[in-house]
């Protein structure tokens, strides 16, 4: 088709749209890579920071953050499972507690994370915490009832959930009806159905929603400022009451709250690219899985 | 459709149905007769499933009841109303010393000035400043990969602003920030290094995404038979797409308006790092520092006593920031239903 000036015109307008953003993503990306790659050694990622945060390595950031992403998803992605297993295999979808159940899911996917943050602090440290004290010890100094790792893992836990939901759910329908008929029509119970033929073969599916999720809790700084991040721990997190360091909270404090910035812009754009790595592999990951997983259910 | 098979199936009878294939008849409790029952774990496993499965209205309601338990004290405590008059929250007042009755918000100040107008009006000025920005990039970039891209750009593009997705929010405001400060003072000569819209062009990158793989879809979910149509007709193809496409994809498109709306005004870590945070109470000019209402809550609580007014007020702002992204998610959900209900009926 042949295409005249206003043609051009407007294809030139979204052409260039996009072309800011591809700009914008390559600055972004080029500026962490130059500035954090010089940075990144061998010292880098196994060492303590040094007191000053300026020097030194960012090892506990790095443990803390694979240690409460774990527990994140310990705690969130059977959750997430059971319930879109719930959605697509049990509930009718047009059942007043499946739109419930939907309608939830979408809300809670855009409830800010700050607003989980304080949910963290008044739910999981205020109130199950402080009841716990309150029930196993006399002592008024809190054990349960201050922000730890398991309450931050917590917190996110219920921030993926959405997450993990819908992208299981997306999975679990992909499997095609017939295997469900064939298994059902040769005697198999429901609940057998679901865990010998759906889930095995959603299986690529569900494992993609995991790594997002994960991506995901693993960048997320705001909810954790009050539910567990440590500006500074010299020691590893080894119980689930401890605080602990994390990649995001650190770049976060250390570019705000430094005395020096200037000393510790290496460290921070060191930071920032490990940080980056984890999450775009983690991402990545999940695009191949689900590439896969999809041309292998393809008939 | 098949779609009925397996719901006429439902959990209840599916057991039942199953007995009758027994190949003997079930004689006094025999081994094999029971095999073929459904054992208990499964029944077991699936109520498990349905209790799970209400873990997100749970949470939904957990999270309100639990904020505003920690809010909503503030109606009859007695500590809170010797420090802070309700009323003085919501309306100007004129503080000793001041000249005319004023907006502000200063918790630290003596006596201590909790006003959160001057907040949402931070957080609304940086939200449509980012929405200025992301709304025409994001439904350009969205028309543009649904319209003219050539398949192979298509494929490359879409996971590429998926990736953008994918960054972490603390990198956006590290970038904005660092890289993005300094650049707009030396392109604008603001006065100011942190201000609206440097925090607004990180938001904006946070935004884009949602607007672009929202209207993406939509565009594409157009059915082929009304641009062919169209086409048939003799229309020009920036016509196909300004006046059918555009058209029938519009619920789709505010849909994902809506929902960045909601994305950018939830955003912490971006306004926190970016926007300087000095609480101004400036409405047109976009060069001051702003402070919106999720960098205050997670810049100051922090630092506060456990059931101080200051706490409560903090508190009370996530409760209305909650409603708010609540009231703008089911805007948008009922927006996407909408135009599914749309398109379905047209094709």
């Amino acid at each position: 088709m042949r295409y005249t000036g206003k043609d051009w015109l407007l294809a030139g307008l979204t052409g260039a749209a996009l072309l800011v953003i591809l700009l914008l993503l390559f600055v972004l990306l080029g500026q962490i890579a130059w500035h954090g790659a010089p940075v990144i050694s061998a010292e880098f990622l196994t060492e303590k920071p040094g007191a000053d945060m300026t020097s030194g390595g960012i090892w506990p950031a790095i443990y803390g953050t694979v240690f409460m992403t774990l527990l994140m998803t310990l705690a969130g992605v059977p959750v997430g499972i059971a319930t879109a297993i719930f959605l697509t295999e049990y509930a009718s979808p047009r059942s007043r507690i499946a739109r419930a159940v939907r309608m939830a899911v979408n809300n809670l996917a855009g409830v800010p994370s700050i607003v989980f943050g304080l949910f963290g602090l008044g739910f999981f440290i205020i109130f199950v915490g402080g009841s716990l004290d309150a029930i196993l010890y006399d002592d008024p100094r809190p054990v349960w009832g201050k922000p730890s790792i398991l309450w931050a893992s917590l917190t996110l836990a219920v921030l993926t959930l959405p997450v993990v939901i819908v992208t299981t759910e997306e999975a679990l329908r992909q499997v095609p009806r017939e295997l469900r008929d064939a298994s059902l029509a040769l005697g198999a119970t429901r609940f057998q159905t679901v865990y010998m033929i759906v889930l095995p073969n959603a299986k690529g599916g569900i494992l993609t929603g995991v790594i997002l999720a994960v991506s995901r809790g693993a960048g997320e700084v705001a909810p954790i400022i009050f539910c567990g991040a440590a500006n500074f721990l010299p020691y590893l997190p080894t119980d689930l009451r401890d605080m602990f360091m994390h990649l995001g909270y650190h770049v976060y404090a250390l570019a705000t709250q430094s005395p020096n910035v200037d000393a510790a812009r290496p460290m921070l754009f060191g930071t920032v690219l490990v940080l980056l790595v984890l999450t775009f592999s983690l991402n990545l990951l999940a695009v191949i899985i689900r590439a896969r997983s999809r041309a292998a259910l393809r008939p | 459709m098949s779609e009925t098979v397996l719901d006429a199936g439902e959990p209840a009878n599916a057991p039942a149905a199953h007995r009758r294939i027994t190949l003997r008849p079930p004689r006094a409790k025999s081994k094999l007769a029971s095999s073929f029952h459904t054992p208990w774990w499964h029944r077991a496993a699936e109520r498990t499933i349905a209790v799970f499965a209400l873990a997100a209205i749970a949470a939904i309601a957990l999270i309100f009841i639990f904020i505003a338990r920690e809010a909503l004290p503030m109606l009859w405590e007695a500590e809170f109303a010797e420090e802070v008059a309700l009323r003085d929250l919501f309306v100007p007042k004129q503080w000793h010393g001041y000249e005319d009755p004023v907006f502000v918000w200063q918790p630290v100040g003596e006596p201590a000035k909790f006003n959160v107008v001057p907040l949402f009006i931070g957080s609304l000025k940086v939200t449509l400043l980012a929405m200025l920005m992301s709304v025409p990039l994001g439904i350009g970039c969205a028309m543009f990969v649904a319209l003219y891209a050539p398949r192979a750009v298509r494929e490359v593009v879409k996971p590429i602003i998926e990736l953008l997705a994918g960054i972490p929010s603390v990198v956006l405001g590290f970038f904005a920030l660092m890289v993005l400060a300094s650049w707009a003072q030396a392109t604008f000569g603001f006065r100011f290094r942190l201000n609206a819209v440097v925090a607004a062009i990180g938001l904006a990158l946070t935004i884009v995404p949602v607007i672009f793989t929202i209207s993406e879809d939509a565009i594409q979910s157009v059915p082929k038979t009304l641009t062919e149509a169209a086409l048939a007709l003799g229309a020009r193809k920036y016509q196909v797409a300004l006046r059918v496409v555009l058209p029938a994809a519009i619920p789709g498109i505010a849909a994902g308006v809506v929902l960045g709306f909601g994305r950018a005004v939830g955003e912490t870590m971006i306004v926190l790092m970016a926007s300087g945070n000095a609480a101004v109470m400036e409405l047109f000019d976009f060069s001051t520092s702003v402070r919106t209402v999720t960098a205050t809550i997670a810049a100051e609580l922090g630092e506060v006593a456990q059931g101080d007014p200051h706490w409560r007020v903090l508190f009370l702002l996530g409760v209305m920031l909650f409603a708010v992204t609540f009231v703008l998610n089911i805007v948008g959900d009922i927006a996407i239903r909408r135009l599914q209900k749309r398109l379905t009926a047209t094709s």
